[in-house]
């Protein structure tokens, strides 16, 4: 039992395990760099689709959370504390070993707070803003909710792109790489494209193992419950304001971890990370992945996400996110990747050749 | 502040006000008869405006203008017809995202057609330097073409809803559909000149203002926050309460300018947004028990 | 003592009062109906009692323990389980995922445990799955358990309705027209499940309209007409009043 229900897992570490090592022997590692993007963003699809798809409380202002984590890191690891002289906070830091001193390009010496500390204090300020919005907005429900977490979003994103210490529409950039244990670091420095492949879909696999189990449990099916009817979950002893603040407020944890560990890996970070298009396209994906459906969230994350980062899409890249939303809506409003879908679309092909068949039938006689 | 400055505040406020307003009229239309919050509302305004610029090179300007109204409410019709009426019994969640994605589908098209450059209608009467001193205070004469316009749109509204069979059957759909339906009212057509009228009056609203704040691929995504908050505001639905909420927004963001950085001036209508949705969902002129009833 | 006491119960909307100072009491162990012609204000006082409305003036209790102004989840965690007039069954979930969900208040097992996956709530999830499904089976549906539970035929939905709010092992069951909808086979069904449960030593609140089952199964019968309490008694008594007579028959023919 145990052993079929982790078998996806399986099935996808080998899946990595054999992409990279195809990719390094054929000598085309580039790949792997968006690959590596591609994956922290489902980060924060499984998030997402944890909060829509199961709890039925839409999200449209997500990458605000992965900004904050974004931000919260690039100002905490690219101040250089050598300057800043007589201040209790930063001598505690520095005793308790959570700086770090470098020599920077010049060969002068720098030292800046430890990205683990950063990580901390992302996490934290992402959950406590998330909890304290999060009250408020979750007793919204459908158009109101879309409207009061777009409006969030759209605060955030004035906010990063009016601030002086946020870069304005520069962002910041220079973010130092974050050294996890030995040479082990997330950096987008391309001798460690592979293990910062490694580290990406490690933290999915852990991600979505958690989501799995959870979901697979008596915190999951409460969450599920709240989306079949909130109410009658109440009524049966449920605590739904409590179990959709938790799940708002994980959500939002994940999205802030993909965002420190992405903008480690990318060296920076723009205000179009909060955008809200970027919200609206992690939605999207949530919707063509099925909603509540993880996998499905996990391979469209990844897929989408990847293409898009090549430029497939080159300027159309808004517009297909758009418009995968309403082709998903109109035809496939449980998702593309569900089985009856499948077996739909053969019929309907099947359907389509007959009437050819016919068509060139009619014309024969 | 001289007495002159605020005039001056408060007609700046009125002007943008009353577009927000109309803005918040088209949601209401839309909402009352489907249910459905058109998040592809000011992508109409948009619309209205780049497709009068674009015809105001080879017709005068009147023309132009109603040329925009009515091919922008043929978009209107074109998206009922195409993905409003195929929507089966959706949920409120499939509702916002279809049209979240018409949004982003038309601002992407108008890019793609347009560009990204900002461009404007020329003002209607007289040009950008002149001005009507009123009081102490010199407004141009396109802000009397859109308090103007605005009210004539809305009184146009107030006797089509009162007088005209159209009118008040899309008012039966509203306060009943399933009733609306049972007394032979095609229920189905009048989601159809919902979407066209909301279209109409939103590029009317578009065009009006054009000369005054300029059209861009993008410049409808603020306008449907604002008119948004102020259908909120005014009690979602409630069309009176649209005018008085489109006034008081328009006056906060006015005055607003004078404290806070101009970088900020969008988020006002926000904050305000997300504080009446915490403190009064209902609106001004909503009651609570109304709101209560309806699906959200 | 009086088991579940209601006191004074009022609540109106905008100018209709809706249940208009009713006061009753349920002993333990009985089964109580209420009944009334429509809009009598039946399941307002439900909704009331269950805390998913909350009352202008007026006081429930159990067992002299004030459930007053406490949220539905409170009030469920106190030992009132209920269903619903028109059907709330959890859509995308299984019949079994539906029951379990009402053995939610007896298991513990939190956010950690559960993405950790730790022994422990591996151990309560399985015992929430077989209670579950000895509940399922008790009601004669375990068959079902693995179908998704708005698909049903109505009938069917109605004791997953009733078999989640046992799951919850409350002490008094509030049953919303409990009958309604269903063919005379499947109400006598029905029926029978009330007694059975009754048997258990939970107290029964129900809602019904259908005359012949609430005189067959009632100890007592409350009469509500306009929100106001009318009268309360044995079914045989409340047969022969004069007041119910003419609220159920009309002025003319009494």
């Amino acid at each position: 039992m145990a052993m079929k229900k982790y078998l996806p897992v399986f099935v996808m570490i080998a899946c990595i395990i054999i992409f990279q090592v195809a990719v390094s022997a054929m000598n085309r590692e580039f790949y792997l760099t968006q690959l590596t993007m591609a994956a922290y963003y489902s980060l924060v699809i499984l998030g997402l689709t944890v909060l829509m798809g199961y709890a039925g409380q839409i999200s449209m202002g997500h990458a605000a959370f992965f900004a904050m984590g974004g931000y919260t890191t690039a100002v905490l690891t690219t101040r250089n504390l050598m300057e800043v002289k007589d201040s209790a906070i930063i001598d505690l830091a520095r005793s308790l070993g959570l700086t770090i001193v470098e020599k920077n390009a010049y060969g002068n010496e720098i030292q800046h707070l430890s990205p683990w500390a950063a990580l901390a204090a992302a996490v934290i300020l992402t959950a406590v803003i998330a909890f304290l919005i999060g009250i408020p907005i979750l007793k919204l429900k459908g158009h109101y909710l879309a409207m009061a977490t777009l409006g969030f979003g759209i605060i955030v994103y004035r906010i990063v792109l009016g601030s002086r210490i946020f870069g304005e529409a520069d962002g910041i950039s220079d973010i130092p790489s974050f050294r996890i244990a030995g040479s082990l670091a997330v950096s987008g420095d391309p001798a460690l494209r592979v293990q910062n492949f490694y580290i990406a879909s490690f933290l999915v696999i852990v991600g979505v193992i958690l989501l799995m189990n959870m979901i697979d449990s008596r915190v999951g099916r409460a969450l599920r419950s709240i989306h079949g009817s909130e109410e009658a979950a109440n009524a049966m002893g449920v605590d739904t304001a409590r179990y959709k603040l938790f799940i708002f407020v994980l959500s939002a944890v994940f999205a802030c971890v993909a965002g420190v560990f992405l903008t480690h890996f990318n060296g920076g970070i723009g205000p179009s990370e909060a955008d809200v298009m970027k919200s609206v396209s992690y939605v999207a994906i949530v919707a063509v992945g099925g909603m509540a459906n993880l996998w499905g969230a996990l391979i469209m994350g990844v897929v989408l996400n990847y293409l898009s980062l090549r430029g497939y899409f080159g300027s159309y890249d808004e517009f297909v996110f758009g418009s995968i939303l309403i082709v998903i809506m109109l035809f496939f409003p449980e998702g593309l990747l569900k089985m009856e879908n499948a077996r739909s679309l053969v019929r309907a092909a099947m359907r389509i050749k007959n009437k050819i068949g016919a068509g060139k039938k009619d014309e024969l006689s | 502040m001289s007495l002159e400055q605020l005039l001056q505040y408060v007609l700046s406020g009125i002007t943008n006000g009353s577009i927000y307003a109309i803005v918040a009229i088209g949601f209401n239309i839309i909402y009352n008869t489907t249910g459905i919050i058109n998040f592809a509302q000011g992508e109409f305004l948009m619309l209205g405006g780049m497709t009068a610029i674009s015809l105001s090179a080879f017709m005068p300007l009147p023309l132009a203008i109603l040329a925009a109204v009515v091919i922008t409410s043929f978009v209107g019709a074109l998206i009922d017809f195409l993905f409003i009426r195929r929507l089966k019994s959706p949920s409120v969640l499939n509702m916002i995202i279809v049209t979240v994605g018409l949004s982003i589908m038309i601002r992407e098209i108008a890019l793609h057609v347009w560009d990204e450059k900002v461009r404007s209608l020329p003002y209607f009467s007289g040009n950008e330097i002149s001005s009507i001193n009123l009081m102490g205070a010199y407004i141009s004469p396109q802000v009397l073409w859109v308090l103007g316009v605005c009210s004539v749109i809305v009184v146009f509204l107030g006797l089509f809803f009162k007088f005209t069979l159209t009118g008040r059957s899309m008012r039966a759909c509203a306060s009943n559909l399933t009733a609306a339906r049972l007394c032979g009212i095609n229920t189905r057509n009048m989601v159809t000149i919902s979407f066209m009228l909301s279209a109409a009056i939103g590029a009317l609203a578009g065009c009006v203002i054009s000369p005054i704040t300029q059209t861009q691929y993008d410049s409808g995504t603020s306008l449907a926050i604002k008119g948004f908050t102020v259908a909120i505001l005014g009690g979602l639905g409630n069309s009176t309460g649209a005018i008085i909420g489109g006034i008081i927004i328009g006056l906060l963001e006015a005055f607003s300018i004078s404290v806070l950085p101009l970088a900020y001036k969008d988020a006002i209508a926000i904050a305000i947004l997300l504080v009446i949705l915490f403190v009064k969902p209902s609106g001004l002129l909503g009651t609570k028990e109304a709101a209560e009833l309806k699906e959200f | 003592m009086s088991y579940l006491e209601i006191k004074n119960m009022c609540r109106a909307f905008g100018g209709l009062k809706a249940v208009d100072e009713v006061s009753f009491n349920v002993e333990k162990n009985v089964i109580k109906a209420v009944i009334g012609p429509n809009g009598a204000g039946k399941t307002t006082l439900f909704n009331l009692i269950a805390g998913s409305l909350e009352p202008d003036s007026g006081e429930a209790s159990i067992g002299g323990f004030s459930i007053q102004n406490l949220p539905p989840y409170r009030i469920a965690k106190q030992g009132i389980s209920r269903t619903f007039q028109n059907i709330k069954l959890f859509s995308h979930m299984t019949v079994l995922e539906n029951v379990m969900i009402g053995r939610h208040i007896r298991s513990h097992a939190g956010l950690i445990q559960a993405m950790l996956h730790l022994p422990h709530s591996r151990r309560e999830e399985r015992e929430i799955r077989e209670r579950s499904m000895e509940l399922l089976d008790m009601m004669g549906i375990g068959n079902l358990a693995g179908q998704e539970a708005t698909s049903l035929a109505f009938g069917k939905q109605r004791i997953v309705e009733i078999a989640r709010a046992l799951a919850t092992e409350p002490s008094i069951l509030l049953l919303d027209e409990p009958a309604a909808g269903l063919n005379i086979y499947e109400t006598a069904q029905i029926s029978d499940m009330i007694m059975k449960i009754r048997e258990k030593g939970i107290t029964i609140l129900v809602i019904e309209h259908d005359m012949s089952l609430v005189m067959n199964i009632s100890d007592e019968i409350v009469v509500l007409s306009s929100g106001k309490k009318i009268a309360e008694g044995m079914p045989a008594d409340i047969q022969r009043n004069e007041e119910v007579i003419r609220v159920y028959l009309g002025e003319d023919d009494a």
